[in-house]
């Protein structure tokens, strides 16, 4: 049970990242931005690859530099060359999947066995015993979580809010919004870019597939949290509904895994289940309540 | 201070949907001048807004702003020194965010904040005070979303915001037609005081022909993408109303049913 509660956090509090991510492309830039999933691979090959050679710390630092240059190609490819935002992330991530090949040295699986790794240096200090891997993982993603914060409040945080608020307010004070869109995007596959240098080396792989999904998983989470702090929305409360949604997702992907009570491959489906009706569900309610009026004044 | 240079501009040219909107318009702006600005639906008076805040670049012309040539700078840069305000009062704020956030980036085009400062003391202060002179009790509800607040307030809040760094030149295109009338009258007396403690050069699109020739110092027509009628001071107070529409019906070549248009309120 105590590892349960473990793997649960640990996961919950790592993918939390990805989540962060999506909030501030999705939620604050109103972008959805597709890129997440080939982004989320590239920071992991590039996080490994390096482990591999003797540098975990180095690839932990490039991959969050690699996750910010796919941001870039995105929004370059929407904000300067006209491509619709989904359409840029698709193409970008497509791309991806070469890169991050080659940053694998062109196999599709790298595993790091005996060498060393973030995780393995921070356990040999001696911090928290079986614990040091998730308290390594929550003081990085608390402080995100933190920076994230701070930043949204600064003015070009402020610049970026507005940005997905209302674009010509942005341009009307004299703001060019392509350049916050891609301050925004480029921040959001940051931190995507660190989620998967940080799940290889924890999990001392890497996987040219690892990625699938992802995008929707994080998204589900995002809306999971908001459903469960509901209320008023202030970006800090927003911010720690990021990290509750992806802590809940993860229980309940470790109950389905530990009682099977259904095969572990349904929970993709059930993920975009939730994702797709939650998106969906201010126009099913519009219609609903169309389809009582409609009906009343036929009578 | 500024001015259009023989500025042309067509939309879906080529296409059974082309609409010349723009005809090698001529316009003289002087310094402190309130220029009111009249015509039918259609009349192309947004258009000539936007040429000027450069929401598209002109097919032909110039546009020249103090001496400053501004025919291709892109829009964002223009709203350093033009302000404008819409119809539609949702158009010119951020709804999701508080009116002292509003005010914070809208305050960003006095170039002074650095990129990562937060809002300050100070800001806050300086805020405060402005929203007081709009007399609507918004200086106590700086953390309310702007969303939450009524078309008037919106309007007079954006009326500030696109003030609060005088401009050079503010653009008002019916920025009172959607309010209701007495937030409508209140919008039109903060905006005659704001442009006259600034001393700001001022162009104002209106519907209303009666207050057209009585704000500001000069009225110009619009009919088909041109000025067909530029009134002086002197003349919008000697001019008779039979005077007008015979006048514009000379310079737009219209029946009588575009001059019923052209004094709908
Ligand atoms: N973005 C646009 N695309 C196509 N046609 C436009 C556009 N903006 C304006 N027009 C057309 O240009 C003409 C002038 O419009 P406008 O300047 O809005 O008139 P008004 O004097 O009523 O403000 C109209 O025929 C309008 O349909
Ligand atoms: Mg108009």
């Amino acid at each position: 049970m105590a590892y349960i509660l473990q793997t649960t956090l640990t996961l919950g509090f790592v993918y939390a990242l990805v989540a962060l991510a999506l909030f501030i492309s999705y939620r604050i830039l109103d972008i959805a931005d597709l890129t997440t999933d080939g982004c989320y691979v590239l920071g992991m090959a590039v996080s490994v690859a390096f482990a591999y050679q003797g540098h975990p710390f180095l690839g932990i630092f490039l991959a969050i530099i690699s996750g910010g240059l796919a941001g870039f190609v995105t929004a370059f490819l929407q904000t300067r060359l006209g491509v619709p935002s989904i359409l840029a992330g698709i193409v970008t991530n497509t791309g991806l999947y070469t890169v991050n090949l080659m940053a694998m040295g062109w196999t599709s699986n790298i595993a790091l066995l005996k060498k060393e790794t973030l995780f393995t240096l921070f356990h040999n200090l001696g911090i928290g015993g079986n614990w040091s891997d998730f308290i390594l993982v929550s003081c990085i993603t608390l402080l995100s979580m933190l920076f994230v914060r701070w930043f949204l409040s600064t003015r070009l945080g402020l610049s970026i809010r507005a940005t997905g608020d209302n674009r010509d307010m942005v341009r009307a004070s004299s703001i060019n919004p392509r350049f916050t869109i891609t301050v925004g995007l480029v921040l959001a596959n940051c931190f995507t870019g660190l989620c998967g240098a940080l799940v290889g080396q924890m999990q001392k792989s890497a996987d040219i597939n690892a990625g699938t999904g992802i995008v929707v998983i994080g998204l589900a989470c995002l809306i999971i949290g908001e459903t469960i702090i509901n209320g008023k929305k202030t970006i800090t409360r927003n911010i720690v509904a990021v990290l509750i949604g992806n802590i809940v997702y993860r229980f309940i992907y470790a109950i389905i895994l530990q009682t099977r009570i259904l095969p572990i491959d349904f929970l993709k489906l059930i993920t975009a289940l939730i994702v797709a009706l939650a998106i969906a569900a201010p126009t099913i309610k519009e219609n609903a309540q169309l389809y009582n009026r409609a009906r009343k004044e036929m009578k | 201070m500024l001015k259009i240079e023989n500025i042309s501009k067509s939309f879906n040219p080529g296409t059974v949907n082309e609409t010349k909107a723009l005809r090698g318009l001529n316009l003289n702006v002087n310094d402190g001048d309130f220029i009111t600005i009249l015509g039918s639906n259609g009349a192309g008076k947004s258009t000539l807004f936007n040429a000027i805040s450069g929401n598209f670049f002109v097919d032909e012309g110039r546009i020249i702003l103090d001496d400053q040539n501004i025919t291709f700078m892109p829009d964002y840069k223009r709203a350093k020194w033009i302000g404008r305000l819409f119809q539609d009062p949702l158009k010119g704020t951020a709804p999701h965010m508080t009116i002292e956030e509003n005010l914070a980036l809208a305050y960003l085009r006095a170039g002074q904040s650095k990129t990562f400062s937060r809002i300050s003391k100070k800001d806050e202060e300086f805020f405060c005070e402005k929203l007081k002179m709009l007399d609507m009790g918004l200086e106590d509800r700086m953390h309310t979303q702007v969303g939450t607040l009524s078309g008037g307030q919106r309007q007079a809040l954006t009326l500030l915001m696109a003030t609060i760094v005088p401009p050079k030149i503010l653009l008002l295109d019916e920025h009172t037609a959607a309010l209701d009338p007495q937030a409508a009258d209140k919008v039109l007396s903060l905006t005659k005081k704001i442009v006259e403690e600034n001393h700001t050069t001022c162009l104002m699109i209106t519907h209303n022909i009666h207050q057209g020739l009585q704000t500001g110092n000069r009225s110009l027509f619009m009919a088909d993408g041109n000025i067909i009628l530029d009134l002086q001071e002197e003349e919008r107070k000697t001019i008779t109303m039979e005077e007008v529409l015979e006048k514009f019906k000379a310079g737009a070549h219209k029946d009588l049913d575009n001059d019923r248009i052209l004094l709908s309120e």
